[in-house]
C-alpha cells in the first residue's frame, strides 16, 4: 500500500500521462491502428488516477497532500491540494473516464475523422482533474476554462451534421459566461490584497453582502455548467452532439465538476452559510428537477432525452445542497452530514448509470445509425446484451429499488425528514414543497425511462435500420455490463460507500454519517435504526429468491409449456409496425396533463376535406418558454444594441479623436466629483 | 431459537398474504355481484382460476422477448416482499427494517415499471395505451403515496412501518387534521393504483376504457396467473396499509406470545371484510370516470398528501 502522500503526484503524473496522450493523438491519431491503442492508453492512465485516488480516500483524510510548482503567474505560483472532496471527486472522474475509454476502444473505430475528437479527448480529461486538483483561484480557472475550451472542441467533433454548429455557438456562449461568473466570485473572495491561494480565501471573513454576491456569481457559474434550469439551455444541444463516450463523460462526469466547484467554493472556502441561501437553492434544485424530467419526457431524440434528464438529475443533486446548507445554517450537524453524503453518492450513482445510459445510447446509434425514437423499437432482439445494460440503467435513474440510484434518493428523503426541526419558517414552507417536487420527479423519470427503453427496444422495429441493427462490439459491451455491475453494488452495499464520504462531509459540515459498518446485515441506517434503515442487499436477494422460487415451482409443478402464435391484440393485430405507440403518443397523456401550459403545448388536427384522399395530420406545437422568456429577450436586446452601436464603426477621424475627448473629460469629471 | 421464533410471524406472514389474497378478491367480487343483484361466482373462484391459469401452456407472441417472460416472476416478487413487508396480524416482522414505507412504496414502483415496459414488449396498440396511461396515472399516486409516508413518518418519528403501526397502536395519538387528509388521500391513491373504479375497471374488456387490462392483454397461462396474483396481493397490500395504520387494532405487538397473534390473526379478517365489503359499496355506487378526469382525483389526493405534510411541518399539534 502507498503512503497517501505521494497520491497527488501519482495523480498528477496521470494528468502529464493524458498531455503525453494529446501529442500522441496529434502525431499518430490519423492511423487506424492507433485509436485502440490511445483509448486503451487513455483507460490504464485514468484507471492509475483512479486507484490513486481511492486509497488517498480511504486513508480518511488525516493527511492532505499539497504540491505548489513554480509555473503560473509569478506571486502565486501552482497550488495542487487533494484533500478528501478531491480525491471524491478524481475518482468520479477517473472511474467515468476508465470505463468511458474502455467503451471508445470499440466504438471509436466508428468515427470518420478520427483527428478531430482523439487529441481533444484526453485534454478534456486531463483539465477536469486539474479542476479538481487546484488549491488556487488561478490554477482553478486557468483548468476549468481548459475542459470547457477542450469539451467544446469534442462538441464540434461532427461540425458538419445539421444542429452542431449551433450547439457549439451556444455552448461557447454559456461557458464564456460561466468563466466569467467564476472569475468575479474568485475576485470578490481574494479581495483587493489578492489573497488568491484557497488557504487564504478560507481564512478570510467576507461581509453579508460579499458573501451573498459570491454565491450568487457561483450559483450562475457552476450552474450554467451544471445545467441547472434557467441555465441549462445548452446542455441538451451540446451533450447529444458529442460522440457518445464523450456525451458519457460530459453529462455523467463534466456536470459533477461543476458540482465540485459549487461545494468546494460555498462550503469549504465561504465558510458559514445563511439560511435564505438554502431557500435559493431549494427552488432552483426542485425546479429543475421537475423541467428537466419534463423536457425529457417529450423529446424524441434519445441521446436529448438522456441530456434533459441529466439537468434533473443536476436538480435532485441541487436540492440535497440545499438541504444540507439549511442544516448547516441552523447547526444541525447530523442532517447536514445526511444531505451532504446523500449528494455525494448521487454524484457517484448519476456518474455510472448516466454513463451507462449515453454509452447504451451510443451503441444503438452504431447499430442503426438513428437517434430518433420514432425510427428505432425492437432492438431486444438484436442487441440482448446493450438492452439489458440500458434496462438497469434504466431502472437506476429512476430510482427503483435494489438498484443505487434508490438509495441516494431515500437518503434524500430522510434528509427532508429530519427539516422540520429547522426553526426558519420560510424553510418549513420550502422543504415540503420541495419534497413534493423531487417525489414528482422521480415518478416522472420512471416514466420517462419506461418510455425511453420501451419505445427504442421493445415492440416492433419502426424502420428498417432497427430490423437490421447488429449486437455491438465486445468492449462497448464489457464496458456497459461493468457499468451495470456497479449500479447493482452501489445499490445493494451501499453502507461501504456511505463510510468512504465520512472524510468528506466531516470538514465540509462538521460532522458524517453513523459509521454503517457497525449496523447489522449490512443495512444503511441515516440517523438512527428507529427512525428508518434500509438494506438493498436484503431487498434485492428477497425479489430474486422469490422469482426463483416462484418461476422455479411452477416450472416444475405446474407448466412450462410455450407455444409461439401471432399476438393476440383484441383479434385484430396490425401488421404494420406504425400502429404501435410511438414516442410522441406514448408522451400524449402526459403532454396534455403537464405540458398544456408548461409547453403550451397544442395539439391540432387537420383533416382533408370531404372527398380529398389526402392523408389527415396532427401537429403538436410545443414552446419552450424559458427560452421565450428569458433568453430570447436578451438575444433581441444584444442585436438591437449592435445594431444602434453599428455606425461607430463608419466615422471620421475626427470624430473618432472627439469621442476620446469627451470620454477622456467625462472621467476625469467623475474621478473629480468621487474624490 | 431466538431466530426460528423471531422468523415464524414473518414467515407466517409472508405466507398468510400470498394466500388470502385471492380469497379477498373473490370476496369483493361477490359482494359486487351480490348488491347487483346477481349470485356472482363463487368466493373461492379466484384460486380455481389461478390453478387452471398455472396448468395451461403460455402462448407467446411472435415477437415476445425474454424481457416478456421474465416480467411476471419479477413483478410478482416485487409485489410479495413488498405486501409480506407489511404488518397484518402482527407488528414483530423480522424484516421490516430492511424497507421501510418509502423502499416499499418504491418496490410497488419497481412491479409497475416492469408491468409497463411489459405492456410494450409486443408492439401491440392496446399494449402501449395502456402503459402510458398506467404511467401517467403512477406520476400522481407515487409523490400522493410519498406525501402521505412523510406525513406518517413525523407524526411516529420513524419511516419503518412496524414502528408506525407500533406508534398508533399506543394511546396518545389522538385524532389529528394530518392524519385525516392522509387517510382520505391514501384511500384515494389505493383505488387508483388498483385499478377500480372510477380509475379503471378490473372487470372491463371494452378496450377504449381499459389501462390494467391492456397492459395484460397479450399474456396467458402461467404468465398470466402470476399477473392476476400479484394484482390480487396489491389489493391486499393497500387494504393491510390502511388497516395497520388507521386501524391498528388487534396487532399483535413485537414479540407477543401465540396468544395475542391469533388474535391478529382474528382482527386481521375482520379489518378485511370490512375493507372489502366497503370498496364493494364504493364501486357500486360510482361511475368510471374518463381517462382525463383521472389527474383531477389524484391531484386532490397529491394537493391533500401535501397539506396534510406541511400542517406536520408547520406544528406537531396537528
Amino acid at each position: 500500500m502507498m503512503p497517501p502522500t505521494i497520491t497527488l503526484p501519482i495523480i498528477l503524473f496521470s494528468v502529464c500521462g493524458f498531455l503525453g496522450l494529446v501529442v500522441m493523438a496529434v502525431a499518430f491519431g490519423s492511423s487506424r491502428r492507433a485509436t485502440p491503442m490511445l483509448y486503451g492508453g487513455v483507460s490504464i492512465v485514468s484507471l492509475v488516477a483512479l486507484i490513486a485516488s481511492t486509497i488517498q480516500l480511504s486513508a480518511g483524510g488525516h493527511v492532505t497532500p499539497e504540491l505548489t510548482l513554480p509555473m503560473g503567474v509569478p506571486w502565486i505560483g501552482v497550488h495542487f491540494r487533494l484533500d478528501a472532496l478531491s480525491s471524491f471527486f478524481v475518482a468520479v472522474i477517473d472511474l467515468g473516464a476508465a470505463v468511458a475509454s474502455l467503451y471508445a476502444i470499440g466504438y471509436g473505430r466508428h468515427e470518420h475523422e478520427p483527428l478531430r475528437v482523439l487529441p481533444f479527448y484526453p485534454a478534456f480529461l486531463a483539465g477536469m482533474n486539474l479542476v479538481v486538483l487546484a488549491g488556487d483561484a488561478f490554477t482553478f480557472l486557468v483548468s476549468w476554462e481548459f475542459m470547457s475550451l477542450s469539451s467544446w472542441a469534442l462538441v464540434m467533433a461532427h461540425h458538419r451534421d445539421p444542429g452542431n454548429i449551433r450547439a457549439g455557438y451556444i455552448y461557447l456562449l454559456t461557458a464564456s459566461f460561466g468563466t466569467l461568473c467564476l472569475l468575479l466570485a474568485f475576485g470578490l473572495m481574494a479581495g483587493p490584497a489578492g489573497g488568491y491561494t484557497f488557504e487564504t480565501i478560507r481564512t478570510a471573513h467576507y461581509s453579508g453582502g460579499v458573501a451573498a454576491l459570491v454565491l450568487a456569481l457561483v450559483l450562475l457559474g457552476a450552474g450554467s455548467k451544471a445545467g441547472l434550469v434557467p441555465l441549462h439551455v445548452w446542455l441538451p444541444l451540446a451533450h447529444p452532439a458529442a460522440p457518445s463516450h464523450v456525451s458519457a463523460l460530459m453529462s455523467g462526469v463534466m456536470t459533477k465538476v461543476a458540482i465540485y466547484a459549487f461545494i468546494r467554493v460555498v462550503f469549504d472556502l465561504l465558510g458559514e452559510p445563511s439560511w435564505w441561501s438554502s431557500m435559493v437553492v431549494l427552488a432552483l434544485g426542485g425546479v429543475s428537477a421537475v423541467l428537466g424530467v419534463l423536457y425529457a419526457l417529450i423529446q424524441q431524440d434519445l441521446k436529448r432525452l438522456l441530456a434533459y434528464s441529466t439537468v434533473e438529475n443536476i436538480g435532485i443533486i441541487y436540492i440535497g445542497l440545499g438541504l444540507a446548507l439549511a442544516f448547516r445554517a441552523n447547526g444541525a450537524t447530523a442532517g447536514a452530514a445526511l444531505a451532504l453524503t446523500a449528494v455525494l453518492l448521487h454524484v457517484l450513482n448519476h456518474s455510472l448509470f448516466k454513463s451507462l445510459l449515453f454509452l447504451g445510447a451510443g451503441a444503438v446509434l452504431t447499430a442503426t445509425g438513428q437517434r430518433d425514437m420514432d425510427r428505432l423499437g425492437g432492438l431486444i432482439h438484436r442487441m440482448p446484451i446493450t438492452a439489458f445494460g440500458f434496462l438497469v440503467g434504466s431502472v437506476a435513474i429512476s430510482a427503483l429499488p435494489p438498484l443505487n440510484g434508490f438509495v441516494s434518493e431515500w437518503m434524500t428523503f430522510q434528509a427532508i425528514l429530519q427539516s422540520p426541526n429547522l426553526p426558519q419558517w420560510g424553510l418549513k414552507f420550502m422543504i415540503p414543497a420541495v419534497g413534493a417536487l423531487l417525489a414528482l420527479s422521480a415518478a416522472l423519470a420512471a416514466a420517462c425511462f419506461v418510455r425511453g427503453f420501451g419505445i427504442t427496444f421493445l415492440g416492433r422495429p419502426r424502420a428498417p435500420a432497427a430490423a437490421q441493427a447488429r449486437e455491438t462490439d465486445r468492449f462497448s459491451l464489457g464496458a456497459m455490463l461493468l457499468l451495470a455491475l456497479l449500479c447493482l453494488l452501489v445499490g445493494i452495499l451501499p453502507g461501504f460507500v456511505i463510510d468512504a464520504l465520512a472524510p468528506v462531509t466531516q470538514p465540509l459540515v462538521g460532522g458524517r454519517m453513523p459509521l454503517q459498518a457497525d449496523v447489522p446485515w449490512l443495512s444503511i441506517v441515516p440517523i438512527a435504526a428507529s427512525r428508518s434503515s434500509y438494506n438493498g442487499l436484503l431487498v434485492f436477494l428477497f425479489i430474486a429468491a422469490s422469482a426463483w422460487i416462484a418461476a422455479l415451482a411452477i416450472h416444475r409443478f405446474a407448466s412450462h409449456a410455450v407455444r409461439r402464435s401471432a399476438a393476440w391484440d383484441c383479434g385484430y393485430p396490425d401488421p404494420s409496425p406504425l400502429t404501435q405507440y410511438s414516442a410522441g403518443s406514448f408522451v400524449q397523456p402526459i403532454r396534455r396533463v403537464y405540458g398544456t401550459t408548461l409547453f403550451q403545448a397544442r395539439e391540432r388536427i387537420e383533416m382533408p376535406a370531404p372527398g380529398d384522399v389526402g392523408p389527415a395530420r396532427f401537429h403538436v406545437d410545443l414552446r419552450d418558454l424559458v427560452w421565450d422568456w428569458l433568453y430570447a429577450p436578451i438575444a433581441r436586446i444584444v442585436s438591437f444594441a449592435a445594431d444602434r452601436l453599428n455606425h461607430l464603426q463608419f466615422l471620421t477621424i475626427r470624430r473618432y479623436l472627439s469621442l476620446v475627448f469627451v470620454a477622456l473629460i467625462v472621467l476625469l469629471l467623475v474621478l473629480a466629483i468621487w474624490m | 431459537m431466538d431466530v426460528i421464533l423471531n422468523l415464524a410471524p414473518q414467515a407466517g406472514q409472508m405466507f398468510l398474504v400470498l394466500l388470502l389474497a385471492p380469497l379477498l378478491t373473490g370476496f369483493v367480487r361477490t359482494t359486487k355481484a351480490r348488491l347487483l343483484r346477481r349470485r356472482g361466482p363463487p368466493l373461492l373462484q379466484p384460486y380455481r382460476d389461478l390453478l387452471r391459469l398455472l396448468r395451461k401452456e403460455a402462448v407467446l407472441a411472435e415477437n415476445g422477448s425474454w424481457l416478456f417472460r421474465c416480467a411476471p416472476y419479477l413483478i410478482f416478487a416485487g409485489t410479495w416482499v413488498a405486501a409480506a413487508l407489511v404488518p397484518t396480524f402482527g407488528t414483530g416482522l423480522m424484516f421490516s427494517w430492511s424497507a421501510d414505507l418509502i423502499a416499499i412504496t418504491a418496490l410497488l414502483g419497481s412491479a409497475r415499471f416492469f408491468l409497463a415496459l411489459a405492456g410494450m414488449d409486443v408492439g401491440t396498440s392496446f399494449g402501449g395505451i395502456g402503459s402510458s396511461r398506467e404511467v401517467m396515472i403512477a406520476t400522481f399516486a407515487e409523490p400522493a403515496m410519498l406525501m402521505i409516508v412523510f406525513t406518517l413518518a413525523l407524526i411516529a418519528g420513524s419511516t419503518q412501518l412496524s414502528t408506525i403501526a407500533g406508534f398508533m397502536l399506543s394511546a396518545g395519538v389522538g385524532l389529528r387534521v394530518s392524519l385525516g387528509l392522509a387517510l382520505v388521500a391514501l384511500i384515494m391513491v389505493a383505488i387508483a393504483e388498483n385499478a377500480r373504479i372510477p380509475i379503471d375497471n378490473p372487470a372491463t374488456h371494452l378496450e377504449l376504457t381499459m389501462v390494467h387490462e391492456a397492459m395484460v392483454l397479450e399474456y396467458s397461462g402461467r404468465h398470466l396467473a402470476m399477473i392476476e396474483l400479484s394484482a390480487m396481493l396489491k389489493l391486499l397490500l393497500y387494504v393491510s396499509l390502511i388497516a395497520c395504520v388507521f386501524a391498528p387494532w388487534g396487532l399483535a405487538p413485537d414479540g407477543a406470545g401465540p396468544i395475542p397473534h391469533f388474535v391478529g390473526i382474528g382482527a386481521y379478517f375482520l379489518k378485511l371484510i370490512v375493507a372489502a365489503i366497503l370498496l364493494a359499496i364504493f364501486e357500486t355506487s360510482i361511475a368510471k370516470m374518463r381517462v382525463f378526469r383521472v389527474p383531477e382525483f389524484l391531484g386532490a389526493a397529491l394537493m391533500l398528501g401535501l397539506l396534510a405534510a406541511l400542517l406536520r411541518f408547520m406544528s406537531r399539534s396537528f
